[in-house]
């Protein structure tokens, strides 16, 4: 059942296309020309044809200093969720992006090796052969046997659509960064509580070797040394050494300046820092020879009394030791937690983008109807957490080019267009920062900095000489710049002041190439950089490996659209070489990278289904260049179908998973969801508002319904709108609750709590019921106490508005007003439930803004000057409402119902608990049959 | 209404049975009350609401619990604990004149054989007095003598500081059941059929000293009275279970008019169907009376009648205004009549003239009039200006309210501010006016703004 066929032609399912093709083919008049861009796999609703899942998941990889870059976990942890995407394969591209994020080791003119505390840098990097862009947030966790102390992780958002993470990006950024920050915060006191193991160790070691000598001593008086007593003494010496820095690395990491953490959500778990400080003679023998000094016992005691172990003079080092995992770097206690912020994330970002802009647009707006917003929106919505409240300006300002982008919505993975879109998103970003440094109070951190900053680091690349993980620091110092106090750190940063000279050189132009990664932004502070140094931005990634390999910077200018397919090659093989390089086992690579043969299908069969990550060697990247370009220029359809029609695994799997997504959506929309992913996939922003989701989606699908099947629809949305209360009356639960369901979206709450609706009572009712519930579903029975019911509804019929869903016929007061035609129009287009809700919310925001008005307007209620009678005010009262608001009949009596609903939860106590009190008229009612 | 509920195939049991009650219309458009109040705390019948002062009321039952309301906001201020029985009655004893801060007092009566007076700015009970040998069956207070009498089976006399001034001998026939207060320091006390009329004498002890003499016992009714009301200094007027009215002098306690049968619909001519003929005494017992200056409002049975003293004759009635026993009337000061009733609504009747031949409209009936020599001159022109001019009233009904779900007990009048009811449900309602409510929400509003000097600000 297709419903719209003209959508069809632009759809790019699989199963559709089938159709379509195998058809007699239409006079060239009358066929729709297809999607122009279909070659890139991105027509507006369906998935970019490249991508091997279908969700959106959240990846965490590291760089590992065995085994190089690895995924760890992915989020949803879910086999199903990357499908056939290779992990593997994108965990190399992301790390491969960021360098070592922190510079750790002996520093120019320092003695002892230094902690940096950098931030994480954030990146944006598109595969579009992999169809996949990703948001990835580069972090470093210290580990004392790591080498240089540090372990390089990234979290990587991973997404089809490109827009997503432009347009997400400053959202994505903050959630990311507060996951980062609680897996750091953990890590830093599982660092520090390494270190104290490790002291502990060292300082048993130095016991033993001092006694070993003193026996050494006592035992050889001759006056000389023997080779064994001098390499004892060595041997102490440098284990002495070694105390004295870790006892400074740990000085270190409990000096991490805390208060940055103060406005992120988690209670970042920070005693360490403050009890140092009021201890600053720290030395050597508190720790040692007094383990359980007071700091200490509270602090860790959960941790298990340790006994200090004899360390080796050559401690083993990068391969023959397990490393630690994510858990144990970060304690269990923070990891979890940040597993749980990173779920919250992936929820959060769930659905398509246009879905989460309207979806932020929307909360923001309703955030300025503070007053009015609680008459028609659930509270969920309204009860966000202030986090959410980030979203600013930034997005605002962005709209038109935003909206614009989707009406157009000529989705070319153009990356030229992206990068300007992402550069306009960007521009407000310094704003933001601003605002962030404001907060944290770190005067030390201005703009011109991290400009100089990232002039330093397009000057060190245009040398091509610093070592990986200096460029790093500069990549991530962005906001960084002061984080340590200490002026030795920064005292580390090489200063350039000309940055001329790079940026005559470092012109290029982004371009587009199939499968190359495309860095399509580094860090926001970005906009800050003319735009030809951001042009050679990415470039810079691989300027190492061009220096080793004496080609200088002038390769990446090179590559343009026309001579893409030869430099394909090239360019992946040089995108590989840094990574060979960098890695400790480089030796290994191309072990490591080599596609596992059981992940992906048979190559040969899986003729340009892109499951295959690129070859590193040449000749074997010829021919998949072919296939790469034959699969994604769908001008060859046949080619592509037969692809699919090869592989039905993969159709299968395809299927299979497109099945599960709609589970979650509602069966009936089931049919038509090709022509429709768009708005089926979205799913909400929280777990509560999933829930809400489907609600409305249902509400508003059984409420079309309604308005279809009543004719008397509109008097009884009337009734609902004026607050008189509306029974609906029924022998059959299920029904009376459909119908409850469907009308409880017109039900203006009566405060902030729950709608004031009940969907099955099977109790006769009495007065406070009416003043309770506005909408109320009721049994009806026969028996007895089915006539009491009836007798106490009769009675107090004035009151109510009763909906009789068995015999069709509804009592209620009559209505002619023009506002409830124009919500329940029952001959509406509106086919979609979630639509109609939005619909219906539409109209009634309007509404809500006319009682806005209504009821605050001075004038209106009270008088201009003393003399006036209250006749002459309540005159314009009406005249205001008839004229200036343009409301009929019955709809002013919408608008004053609504009104003192604003105007008691205006003046309303906080703590009040008086009741709602029940407002009626004195109006006759009619009876309405079908 | 009904009808159509039971309709779509259901049964109708047993409804056939038609109301003789005169209805209204869903459009009332006299009826200002288009907002209510559901006030809940008791849990038992709530018989009893007692005016404090401009905005406050107390509220009091089977439950034994005494609630102080807001009747402005509906809110509860205090709940009072303390009588471990029903409460049997309640009087509002107001400060007395001028003297030091306002202290609004409450005394309740119990089953338990306790009266309590309490503190209503601070809930807190003042004093206790448990010396009863019988439960109080009313209070009323002396304002003018800054005492307060109880009765019960004997009629105690107390001062401000519950200090027992002075008491009469024990009852045995029946106990006092309402007390009246009279001129020249007398008070009537409605004992089973009698009618009892004490007067207070400064005793020859003290100068703070009362005692109390019997001084004259009338026995003019057939049956219980049940009511008992002063119209002014020179008149009162009982009511009987049987649904004798007598109309009292107040200075020297002599029956001017005695009404009956008036309402008894089997002396009518124009008999009406609707009422069986095994009429029981609730038909036609006065359940409440209440006055204005010219006109005594009875409640009669099912029906209201009003009785003009100058006239001495029923002006105006409803024989059946509601479908049960009337249970209490007031008169507002607007020509309008307030009842309420055993079936649980509330009435509001508004008394209407209207040029019209008396013959008809007038349910004269059969009057037994007794003149006691006091049919002056005056009285006689009255009488023959009504001859003259065909003025008429008619009670017309004018709004109800609806919300009880059992009998309405009592209702307390706040002029603007609404009415509070009373009922069997346990329920406390306020009505109010819905647009001056609104009006008063807008007031409100605007100050709060003016306070808060921004919309945002409170949230």
């Amino acid at each position: 059942m297709i419903s719209a066929p003209d959508v069809v032609a632009f759809t790019k399912e699989d199963e559709f296309e089938e159709e379509a093709y195998n058809e007699p083919s239409l006079p060239e008049e009358y066929s729709v020309p297809l999607f122009p861009f279909a070659n890139h796999g991105a027509n507006p609703w369906s998935k970019f044809s490249g991508s091997k899942f279908t969700k959106d998941f959240i990846l965490i990889s590291e760089f590992s200093e065995q085994v190089g870059p690895q995924p760890l976990l992915t989020i949803p942890d879910d086999a199903k969720v990357s499908g056939t995407f290779d992990l593997n394969y994108f965990s190399l591209r992301i790390m491969s992006v960021d360098y070592q994020a922190s510079f750790v080791g002996h520093p120019p003119g320092c003695s002892y090796p230094k902690l940096n505390f950098v931030e994480d840098s954030k990146v944006v990097l598109g595969d579009s052969k992999e169809g996949a862009f990703a948001y990835v947030h580069h972090l470093t966790l210290y580990d004392l046997e790591a080498r240089g102390f540090v372990r390089p992780f990234c979290m990587a958002y991973i997404s089809t659509d490109e827009h997503k993470i432009m347009q997400q990006f400053q959202e994505l950024s903050t959630e990311f960064s507060k996951a980062s920050e609680c897996l750091k915060t953990g890590n830093r006191k599982a660092f520090a509580n390494e270190l104290e193991k490790k002291l502990k160790d060292l300082d048993y070691t130095r016991t033993v070797l001092h006694n070993e000598t003193e026996i050494q001593k006592k035992a050889n008086d001759k006056g000389f040394y023997t080779t064994q007593a001098i390499e004892k003494a060595n041997e102490l010496a440098s284990v002495e050494k070694s105390i004295i820095e870790h006892q400074d690395l740990l000085k270190q990491i409990r000096s991490y300046p805390y208060r940055k953490l103060k406005d992120s959500d988690f209670h970042p778990y920070e005693p360490e820092c403050a009890l140092d400080q009021a201890n600053p003679s720290f030395d050597q023998d508190s720790t040692t020879s007094n383990p359980d000094e007071p700091g200490e016992t509270h602090l860790y005691a959960r941790m298990p009394s340790y006994t200090p172990k004899l360390i080796k003079a050559k401690s083993a080092k990068c391969f023959d030791k397990k490393l630690k995992t994510l858990e144990e770097l970060c304690d269990v206690y923070f990891f979890t937690q940040t597993l749980d912020q990173l779920n919250q994330i992936e929820k959060t970002f769930r659905g398509d983008v246009c879905y989460l802009l309207t979806n932020q647009i929307c909360k923001a707006l309703l955030k300025q109807q503070s007053i009015t917003n609680f008459l028609f929106e659930d509270k969920s919505v309204l009860d966000e957490k202030p986090a959410e409240k980030q979203y600013s300006g930034c997005q605002g300002s962005n709209q038109d080019t935003i909206n614009t982008k989707c009406l157009e919505e000529s989705p070319i993975p153009q990356v030229l267009i992206s990068l300007e879109s992402y550069k306009s998103s960007v521009e407000s970003v310094p704003i933001k920062m601003e605002q962030e440094i404001e907060d944290s109070q770190e005067p030390e951190v201005t703009e011109p900095i991290a400009f100089d900053q990232n002039l330093e680091y397009l000057d060190a690349d245009i040398k091509g000489s610093i070592s990986s993980g200096e460029s790093i620091e500069v990549l991530g110092t962005e906001k960084s710049t002061a984080v340590l106090t200490n002026s030795e750190s920064q005292a580390s940063l090489p200063i350039h002041p000309s940055p001329q000279v790079v940026r005559s050189k470092a012109v290029s132009r982004r371009t587009i190439s199939e499968d190359s990664i495309e860095v399509l932004s580094l860090c926001p502070s970005e906009s800050l950089i003319p735009e030809d140094f951001k042009a050679s931005y990415p470039s810079a990634i691989n300027e190492e490996s061009y220096a080793d390999d004496g080609r200088g910077i002038h390769v990446s200018p090179s590559l343009n659209p026309s001579n893409v397919e030869e430099m394909e090659g090239n360019s992946e093989q040089e995108k590989l070489l840094p990574v060979d390089s960098a890695c400790c086992i480089g030796k290994e690579s191309p072990n490591f990278l080599e596609p596992l043969p059981d992940l992906t299908h048979k190559p040969c069969d899986d003729d340009g289904v892109v499951s295959i990550p690129p070859q590193p060697y040449r000749q074997v990247d010829q021919g998949f260049h072919v296939n790469f370009t034959d699969c994604s220029s769908h001008d060859d359809v046949s080619g592509g179908l037969l692809s699919y029609e090869l592989d039905p695994h993969y159709l299968s799997s395809r299927e299979a998973s497109r099945i599960s997504l709609d589970e979650y959506s509602d069966s009936t929309s089931y049919v038509s969801s090709a022509a429709s992913t768009c708005s089926e996939t979205p799913s909400p922003a929280h777990p509560l508002s999933h829930f809400n989701e489907r609600h409305k989606k249902k509400a508003g699908q059984n409420a079309l319904k309604f308005i279809r099947q009543y004719p008397f629809a509109h008097p009884a949305i009337y009734s609902l709108l004026s607050g008189r209360t509306l029974i609906v009356l029924g022998e059959d639960e299920a029904m009376v609750k459909k119908l409850v369901t469907a009308l409880s979206i017109f039900v203006p709450n009566c405060g902030v709590y729950a709608k004031p609706v009940k969907h099955w009572v099977t109790s006769p009712l009495n007065i406070m019921d009416f003043q309770k519930w506005k909408l109320i579903g009721l049994q009806r029975v026969v028996s007895p106490v089915g006539v009491n019911m009836l007798h106490s509804l009769s009675r107090y019929s004035r009151y109510i508005s009763i909906l009789d869903a068995d015999s069709k016929t509804l009592r209620c007061p009559l209505y002619k007003g023009t506002l409830v035609p124009r919500l329940a129009d029952h001959r509406t287009q509106i086919k979609r439930g979630s639509t109609y809700y939005m619909h219906v919310q539409n109209i009634l925001t309007q509404l809500c803004s006319k009682a806005f008005l209504y009821a605050f307007c001075h004038h209106l209620h009270l008088p201009i000057n003393e003399t006036e009678t209250e006749e002459s005010i309540a005159c314009r009262r009406m005249n205001f409402l008839k004229l200036h608001l343009g409301l009929v009949n019955e709809d002013v009596k919408v608008v004053q119902y609504l009104a003192e609903l604003l105007k008691l939860q205006y003046i309303q106590e906080p703590v009040s608990s008086i009741n709602p009190m029940l407002r009626f008229d004195y109006v006759p009612s009619f009876l309405y049959k079908i | 209404m009904l009808r159509w509920l039971m309709g779509g195939g259901r049964e109708p049991q047993g409804l056939s049975e038609k109301s003789s009650v005169q209805s209204l219309g869903e459009e009332q458009i006299q009826n200002p009350y288009t907002e209510l109040l559901v006030l809940k705390g008791h849990h038992d019948i709530v018989r009893f609401l007692v005016q404090i002062d401009d905005c406050r009321f107390a509220s009091a039952g089977d439950d034994g619990i005494v609630f102080l309301w807001n009747a402005q906001t509906g809110e509860k201020l205090f709940e009072l604990h303390g009588h471990t029985h029903k409460i049997t009655a309640i009087a509002a004893f107001p400060s007395s004149g001028a003297c030091e801060e306002k202290n609004h007092l409450i005394l309740t009566a119990s089953a338990d054989r306790t009266v309590i007076v309490w503190d209503c700015n601070s809930g807190r009970q003042v004093q206790k007095v448990s010396c009863f040998h019988s439960t109080v069956k009313c209070l009323t207070v002396l304002q003018r003598l800054d005492v307060w009498l109880s009765g019960g089976s004997d009629l105690c006399v107390w001062n401000r500081k519950l200090d027992l001034l002075c008491k009469t001998s024990h009852l045995t026939d029946a106990d006092i059941s309402a007390l009246v207060e009279l001129p020249k320091n007398c008070v009537a006390a409605a004992v089973g059929k009698e009618l009892i009329i004490f007067r207070l004498v400064v005793s020859t002890e003290g100068s703070e000293g009362w005692d109390v003499l019997e001084v004259k016992r009338l026995a003019d009714h057939q049956d219980n009275i049940l009511s008992l009301v002063s119209v002014n200094d020179l008149t009162f007027v009982t009511g009987s279970h049987v649904g004798e009215l007598i109309v009292w002098d107040g200075l020297d306690w002599i029956s001017q008019v005695c009404e009956c049968n008036t309402w008894d619909p089997s002396f009518h001519t124009v008999t009406q169907q609707e009422i069986k003929l095994s009429q029981n005494q609730h038909e036609v017992s006065i359940q409440h009376l209440t006055s204005d200056a010219e006109c005594v409002f009875a409640a009669v049975g099912k029906g209201i009648y009003v009785y003009n003293l100058q006239m001495k004759r029923v002006i105006a009635c409803q024989r059946t205004a509601h479908d049960s026993i009337v249970l209490h009337i007031a008169k507002l000061p607007n020509r309008q009549l307030i009842s309420c009733s055993e079936d649980g609504s509330v009435r509001i009747w508004e008394l209407r003239e209207k040029q019209q031949l008396p013959a008809e409209s007038v349910p004269t009936g059969f009057l037994n009039m007794w003149g006691f020599g006091r049919a002056n001159k005056q009285a006689s022109q009255t009488a023959k200006k009504m001859q003259e001019s065909t003025t008429s009233y008619s009670l017309e009904l004018i709004g109800d309210l609806i919300g009880h779900s059992s009998a309405v007990q009592m209702f307390l009048y706040f002029s603007e501010l609404g009415l509070v009811t009373c009922s069997a449900d346990h329920l406390i309602i306020l009505w109010k006016d819905g647009e001056r409510e609104s009006r008063l929400r807008s007031l409100t509003l605007f100050q709060k703004l003016e306070q808060n000097d921004d919309l945002q600000l409170r949230f």
